[in-house]
């Protein structure tokens, strides 16, 4: 058997006196999506920047294609084949939306340190075609620092996809976005990762989306991985349920265990 | 033995006043966000006042008009940092800390020729300290009774200080605002009535700082350029916002110069930046400093997009270098030094830009570059007897491999920590070159450094300056547009996307300043030859300063910016400097204005007036 794309084992993560992540540890397999869920403060954008290598952990390792990585820099885990979107998305501001997407394309070609050519000019199709791909090309042209938060998440998206990734990490994808647009984004991410066989992770408050698009789910509550599973099993985990709903309402909501209603977290 | 003894406590002498001044920028610093550069112009004040209040009320009270006119004169300066801050401090809060360095600087500028115009040129040596103006001896060596009196005086303030933030309610508000300024505000403090608090108490430190120097040192007006230099090192050093930080590298300061002068005498300042250099690897918050949080909280609106100016753009540059090159059929000999001089600054300023406007980097040191290169090749001239293209080659690549030196450093650092660490490696530069005699000349410079026999005509080398200077500005713009200079403005960005899409930032602006360096380093070279000499005063903080000015003027987001920075800077000064002797109050005035009204320069004015009204046509 292939190792996992991703393994991470035993992470733990301090911060001053908060434990934010603590023996954390799952895999994901190629072409298989994952949602990384829980409360607020949970240590679900901890547990990326770990993984993309913007934090090191304290304790554990975490692996790709069964290599270890941890404690790489940022640019080196990318280089690797991990991309990434941020919770608040996070692109350059003073460049257009095509130039976003050529200047991965011009770091995945190493082309940083040329001083003559016009960096305008190079890899335009390609960049084109990245955009295509999150139905943004219509948006090439515009200056980055104008567009509608949606829409830079999508931005945010091509970019990621510049490198190839084997590995996308999502943080809150969707946040900030209006329903409708939420899950055309999500099936659209899903469409793009079965094409790629691109395993994907992504943190989502939004119930609905993660139980629509997620193979399997991950419960994190104070740092630590309460449940995970399919998608059934964790949702009716009563642990999962008193972390979302709070211990005194477990009983009443029995009932409609059910209902898609427990999104509101 | 006895020698060590001495200098130990000549040096915990000096650090007082240091500690006192790096402690009110720090002060002034953790709750208005503003690095106050004219500290040190507060500190030369407090020297000034005191000689002045000392002279009048001596003769009326003896040796209590000493005593009485050095707590008056802090007090005194305290309001008058109080009104700084009530005109100009106060509509900066919500700038960029470019507006925020330069500003200040500005102030420095005024106070500069109000110090002047009041008390002169020539230097005052003030009274000695009665009842403290003996000496004592201790284990067999003299010591002065009154640095006696200064080493107590810093930790005294220290512990003062202390109380006064740990007991009062005062200085918990203050802490309170420091750690957020919102929620201070939420408590229902006056925010008004406490900055400017505040503002005045640091003010008053850096007064007593300088007045306490009076029976120590000869009043001038070099002094404040020379302690805001140590003490932007102090603080860096310290830990910016720590009080502690600042006292312990006080200390470690003072004492480096005092054993720097036994070891190295004629490189003294050299210790200093290894010091500064290990602590800053080591720890770049410094000493007692917090981690730094994340930076650039006074970003206004987002930078503009940058594109190429096309076709139209290219044969406009080159018309303009063709009407340029015609210059000297209309123009003799003085005018076109002058225009020399103003393209040789704009590629300076043009090298600046790059780091400042691409790269994000605000660098108030960069005459450092300009200085090596110039230095470079008057030192190839005249002391190897070098051609005059031999020393233009070496020019950029001294300046590059001085800014490869220090920007490992630099970028180490971000927004103020970076203008602070950039101004103090250029002081230091501009310190060897006035220390280490027997090879710069020192303060008499190297003369005789003239181009060669082909270039000897003004006219010939304006020419050739303006086909270096447009060469080298072509390239820079090329580079602004290649993925060089893309790579560059990522990082500055957004650092955390940058990193997320393989970018190496820090490299990425540690090579940037080295290129700005090299064409700093250019014009350099070509500025020695101009001028027929060099002298320390190239590398000096009003060199870097008027770069920043010319950016500034232009505005920073615009390419061509610095060119029109250069031409009307310079030609406004150069005329200003033939009509009055107080031309740097006017500047200063300018500055602060420009600072303060119109940040975007003058074609980024002009550019968002032009999109605005085509904006409304279309
Ligand atoms: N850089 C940091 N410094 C200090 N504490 C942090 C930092 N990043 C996260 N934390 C803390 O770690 C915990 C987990 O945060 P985070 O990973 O952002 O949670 P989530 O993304 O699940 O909302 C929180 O208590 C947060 O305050
Ligand atoms: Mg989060």
């Amino acid at each position: 058997m292939t190792s996992p794309v991703l393994e991470v084992s035993r992470i733990r993560k301090v911060f001053g006196g908060v434990v934010a992540l603590e023996e954390v540890s799952f895999a994901v397999a190629a072409g298989e999506m994952v949602a990384l869920i829980g409360p607020n403060g949970a240590g679900k954008s901890t547990c990326f920047n770990v993984v993309n290598g913007q934090l090191r952990p304290d304790e554990g390792h975490v692996a790709l294609h069964g290599r270890a990585i941890t404690g790489l820099p940022a640019r080196k885990i990318w280089r690797l084949g991990v991309g990434r979107t941020f919770q608040v998305a996070a692109t350059f501001a003073s460049m257009t939306v095509m130039e976003n997407v050529q200047m991965a394309l011009l770091s995945r070609r190493r082309r940083l340190l040329s001083l003559w050519p016009r960096a305008t000019r190079l890899y335009r199709g390609e960049a084109l075609e990245l955009l295509e791909r999150v139905g943004a090309a219509d948006l090439a042209d515009r200056p980055c620092g104008q567009l509608a938060y949606g829409d830079v998440k999508r931005i945010e998206l091509a970019i990621a996809l510049a490198n190839e990734p084997a590995l996308l990490l999502m943080d809150e994808p969707t946040a900030g976005m209006a329903p409708g647009e939420r899950a055309e984004l999500m099936a659209l991410t899903a469409a793009i990762a079965r094409e790629g066989r691109i395993a994907v992770l992504f943190t989502e408050h939004d119930m609905d989306v993660v139980f629509g698009h997620a193979d399997r789910v991950l419960v994190l509550d104070r740092g630590h991985l309460i449940a995970a599973g399919e998608a059934d099993t964790v949702r009716n985990d009563p642990r999962v349920r008193e972390v979302y709903l709070g211990p005194e309402t477990l009983a009443a909501d029995e009932a409609e265990a059910d209902a898609p209603g427990w999104a509101a977290c | 033995m006895s020698l060590v003894v001495v200098q130990f406590l000549t040096g915990l002498a000096s650090a007082s006043s240091l500690f006192l001044v790096a402690c009110g920028l720090s002060i002034i610093f953790g709750v208005t966000r503003i690095v106050n550069f004219a500290h040190g112009s507060l500190y030369m004040l407090g020297i000034y006042v005191a000689y002045s209040t000392a002279e009048r009320l001596m003769p009326l009270l003896g040796g209590a008009g000493f005593w009485l006119a050095l707590p008056a004169a802090a007090l005194l300066v305290g309001l008058i940092g109080a009104a700084m801050e009530v005109t100009v401090l106060r509509r900066l809060y919500r700038s960029h800390e470019l507006f925020q360095l330069l500003a200040t600087f500005g102030v420095v500028l005024i106070v500069d020729d109000i110090a002047l115009a009041i008390w002169g040129p020539a230097d005052l040596l003030g009274p000695r300290a009665p009842g403290f103006d003996g000496s004592i001896a201790i284990l067999g060596s003299k010591i002065p009774e009154y640095d006696l009196v200064l080493i107590v005086l810093g930790p005294l303030v220290l512990g003062l200080l202390w109380l006064l933030f740990r007991r009062t309610r005062w200085g918990t508000l203050v802490r309170a605002a420091t750690q957020d300024r919102e929620m201070a505000g939420a408590l229902g403090v006056d925010q008004k009535k406490l900055f400017t608090a505040v503002v005045f108490l640091g003010a008053f430190l850096a007064g007593l700082g300088g007045a306490m120097q009076l029976p120590r040192e000869a009043a001038n007006l070099g002094m404040d350029l020379n302690i805001i230099a140590e003490a932007f090192v102090v603080t860096v050093v310290g830990g910016m916002g720590s009080i502690g930080g600042a006292f312990l590298a006080a200390l470690l300061v003072a004492e480096l110069n005092a054993f720097g002068i036994l070891v190295f005498p004629e490189i003294s300042i050299v210790l200093l930046f290894l010091v500064m250099a290990v602590v800053l690897v080591l720890r770049p918050q410094g000493l007692l400093g917090k981690a730094e949080q994340a930076q650039h909280a006074t970003h206004g609106e987002a930078e503009p997009t940058l594109a190429p100016g096309g076709r139209a753009m290219t044969a406009a540059g080159l018309l303009l270098v063709a009407a340029l090159a015609a210059l000297p059929t209309l123009a003799g000999g003085y005018l076109l030094g002058v225009a020399s001089e103003i393209l040789i600054l704009a590629l300076f300023a043009a090298s600046l830009q790059f780091i400042m406007g691409v790269g994000g980097m605000i660098s108030f040191g960069h005459a450092a570059y300009l200085g090596l290169g110039a230095y470079a090749a008057a030192i190839l001239t005249r002391e190897l007897g070098a051609p005059m293209e031999g020393a233009l080659l070496a020019a950029p690549l001294a300046g590059g491999l001085g800014a490869l030196a220090f920007g490992w450093f630099c970028v180490r650092l971000s927004g103020v920590y970076l203008a602070m660490l950039t101004l103090a490696f250029a002081q230091i530069a501009w310190s060897v070159a006035f220390q280490w005699t027997e090879v710069t000349g020192g303060d008499n410079g190297i003369l005789g450094v003239w181009p060669s026999h082909w270039a000897d005509s003004a006219a010939r080398f304006y020419w050739l300056t303006l086909a270096l200077v447009a060469a080298a500005v072509a390239l820079l713009r090329r580079a602004v547009f290649a993925p060089f200079g893309y790579a560059l403005r990522a990082g500055r960005d957004s650092p955390r996307r940058a990193q997320a899409v393989g970018i190496a930032v820090r490299r990425q602006q540690w090579l940037g300043f080295t290129l700005a360096g090299v064409f700093a380093g250019l014009a350099g070279g070509l500025y020695a030859f101009l001028k027929g000499s060099v002298f320390p005063d190239v590398m000096a903080i009003p060199m870097s300063v008027d770069g920043l000015v010319m950016v500034l003027l232009g505005g920073v987001q615009t390419l061509a910016g610095p060119l029109v920075g250069a031409a009307v800077y310079d030609g406004l000064k150069a005329e200003l400097v033939t009509r009055t002797e107080f031309w740097r109050i006017i500047v200063g005035c300018v500055i602060v204005l420009l600072c303060v009204a119109f940040p975007r320069g003058l074609v980024g004015n002009l550019k968002a007036l032009w999109q605005s009204r085509r904006g409304v046509e279309g």
